[in-house]
């Protein structure tokens, strides 16, 4: 078996969020941190494609900057084609990690003119010498994203939402990456217009042989677009395999929650009950104890309070639930 | 004028909640007035739930606006009549258009935090709404805003009357708005995107809880939203709305399950599923076109694969078919050779 691109390998992140130092002093508190991320592992093979599905604020986001190496892990490490991500020779490799951001309405410089967005990467790591063949890479870079070559003069408000997002990916291509992570790439964009976009991000992932790591709280986005996908709750995965297993045989509660919950398009009005999801997503700072899932799971009993529960192989995916592990015994 | 006809054929039963009727919206500028809503006629039942779906600058929002008068200036109703229960709203001062607003027709928004005032209890902020709308003493207010919030699902809504909305989450102030909305009894709700700004888990117990509140009271609903999911589980019947005006309207099983407009058929083939595997998804080539710079004709042609030559000079009002009515050229009489071209010969009404 070949070794994959990308291994994420135990990481967590914790934010500090105490109150300053003398509000702590006199208010006797101690210090609070947000848990982000905790104890996260998964690999991508080369050319596959990881989706990471959750609901906001279960720390998908930041395991987005973990992966490209916008932030330190606070423990385990992100390993990158062999090389630990933000280890001593990184900086060599730091052009072959990519990112694609949410909102293309804030990822493109305002006042740079397209040309100069595309061919910053180009530039800043010297991968072409001299201004013409820069031109020329840069022509092409709009083409292969379906962009004409003559929007290079433009500005990013002369765009709308689908074609900017189209240059982020352009950028992001520029500098020949092997791995793109795409945090949200489609949720400020309209359906029509994000499918153009899953189908060229599709489209370049067969002809350049991308790697994708994709996270989005659309179910049906990561569904189409991924090869395996984890599940995240609270900052944890709470279950992963491949994609089919996960959309058609779910073991968590909480995956087949999520499932459960998206509006369907050929379901007969009045024909199911919303009501049996329970309350909401509790605060990350303060999460409850044991299964972070359990004062919402129908299933709960015992151990969930109190014990942890990890991810084990149960049929046809890994998950971590106290019941599905009990029932196979 | 064959546009009303089609209005009035629409609803079927005999008398309508709300009638809107060639409704335009323009927005004056240096160069010319933008018009943004370009003769849109819709009626809604009483007790009916009417979904009106659309991309981003469809207009689907501007409509709910334009109906309960917050149409933000210079934005103005430049042609064309709302009647609520007879009564022509569109015309009415502010002083009037104030009353009819909350008692007659309760809005809910995007956004539930921006909806309600941060400064005061979400107690006061519904007890202040149902006497402002009903006249009953403070105590019978009271007891009416604990039975609503009872009845929206807030957990413990008695120590809740006290809390802030920030104390809230964004599902529970949801909850909230719709219940302030609910509060003066009104006969249509307008929901503007109500659960876009929540999660699955929790857009589905807000959906939930304002079509039970809604059904048990016989209140008709306006539902703006562009997740095809959530109006197919919620709406009687839909609008799909393009670049400022109604595509297609007719039931919602009709609409998305044998969709006849091509922008429809698009639409729905360009929403990845959960049940389905696809390695493309469907795709309309293009971006809806500018307030600026509509084409003539159909305003869909140059995005559409069955454009004809008629497309380009005419612009096709609603035609009225069995269920549904559809502004498309090919479901003219005149054109049913192209249509079973374009559909296959299963295509019929």
């Amino acid at each position: 078996m070949t070794k994959p691109l990308v291994e994420v390998q135990g990481v967590s992140r914790q934010f500090d969020v105490s109150k300053p130092w003398l509000n702590r002093v006199i208010e006797g508190e101690s210090r609070r941190y947000l848990k982000a991320v905790s104890d996260v592992s998964f690999s991508i093979p080369r050319g596959g494609t990881f989706g990471l599905v959750g609901e906001s604020g279960c720390g998908k986001s930041t395991v987005a900057r973990l992966v490209v190496g916008l932030t330190a892990p606070s423990a385990g490490q992100v390993v990158f084609d062999g090389m630990p991500v933000g280890g001593p020779n990184w900086s060599s490799q730091r052009r072959r990690v990519q990112m694609i951001f949410q909102d293309p309405y804030a990822s493109l410089n305002p006042r740079w003119r397209v040309a100069w967005i595309v061919a910053e990467p180009i530039r800043t790591f010297g991968l072409l010498i001299g201004d013409q063949a820069v031109r020329e890479r840069v022509d092409e870079l709009l083409e292969l994203v379906g962009l004409d070559p003559r929007d290079a003069e433009k500005y990013p408000h002369e765009f709308s939402g689908g074609q900017r997002q189209r240059i982020a990916i352009a950028r992001a291509l520029a500098c020949e990456p092997d791995f793109i992570v795409c945090d949200e790439p489609t949720s400020a964009l309209d359906v029509s217009v994000q499918a153009q976009v899953l189908n060229l991000m599709r489209g370049l992932q067969y002809s350049l042989g991308l790697t994708f790591l994709l996270i989005s709280h659309d179910l049906a986005v990561v569904k189409h677009m991924s090869d395996a996908v984890g599940v995240m709750y609270l900052g944890r995965i709470v279950e992963t395999g491949a994609q089919q297993q996960i959309f058609e045989n779910p073991q968590h509660p909480y995956t087949q929650m999520l499932l459960d919950s998206v509006p369907k398009l050929d379901v007969v009005p009045g024909d199911r009950s919303f009501e049996d999801v329970g309350a909401e997503v509790p605060s990350p700072i303060d999460p409850p104890p044991g299964c972070a899932f359990h004062p919402r799971c129908p299933l709960q009993f015992e151990p969930c309070k109190s014990e942890m529960p990890v991810l084990s192989d149960q049929g046809p995916t890994r998950v971590a639930c106290h019941h599905v592990a009990r029932r196979s015994q | 004028m064959s546009l009303i006809d089609a209005a009035h054929d629409d609803a079927q039963r005999g008398e309508h909640l709300l009638a809107v009727r060639d409704l335009r919206v323009a927005f004056p500028g240096r160069r010319g007035s933008l018009v943004a809503i370009d003769g849109v006629s819709f009626t809604v039942a009483p007790g009916e739930v009417l979904g009106l779906v659309g991309e981003s600058g469809a207009g689907k929002s501007m409509t709910g606006q334009a109906i309960i008068g917050l149409l933000a200036p210079p934005g103005r109703i430049v042609s064309g009549e709302i009647h609520l229960r007879q009564r022509r709203i569109d015309q009415l001062s502010r002083t009037e258009m104030k009353k009819i607003r909350g008692s007659k027709i309760g809005m809910v928004f995007q956004d539930p935090l921006t909806a309600l005032n941060p400064l005061f209890p979400i107690g006061d902020q519904i007890i202040e709404t149902i006497r402002t709308h009903k006249n009953v003493d403070l105590a019978a207010a009271r007891a009416r805003a604990i039975a609503l919030l009872q009845e929206v699902g807030l957990p413990a809504a008695e120590e809740r009357m006290a809390a802030y909305p920030h104390q809230l989450s964004g599902g529970m102030r949801q909850r909230v708005v719709i219940a302030l909305a609910l509060c003066a009894d009104p006969e249509l709700v307008i929901a503007d995107e109500p659960t876009t700004a929540l999660d699955v888990s929790v857009q589905a117990q807000v959906i939930a809880v304002l079509k039970r509140a809604c059904a048990e009271r016989g209140t008709a609903v306006v539902l703006i939203t562009h997740d095809m999911g959530v109006i197919a589980e919620t709406a009687d019947r839909i609008a799909v709305m393009y670049a400022g005006r109604i595509v297609e309207i007719g039931p919602v099983a009709d609409t998305i399950h044998a969709p006849k407009h091509p922008y429809t058929r698009g639409l729905m083939g360009t929403i990845p599923k959960l049940d389905e595997e696809a390695d493309t998804l469907v795709q309309i080539p293009g971006t809806m076109p500018r307030l600026g710079a509509m084409p003539d004709g159909c305003r869909f042609h140059p995005r559409c694969k069955d454009c004809f030559d008629r497309c380009r000079l005419e612009r096709p009002e609603l035609i009225p078919l069995q269920k549904s009515s559809v502004a498309c050229w090919l479901w003219d009489d005149s054109e049913t050779a192209r249509r079973e071209q374009a559909f296959g010969t299963a295509a019929h009404d």
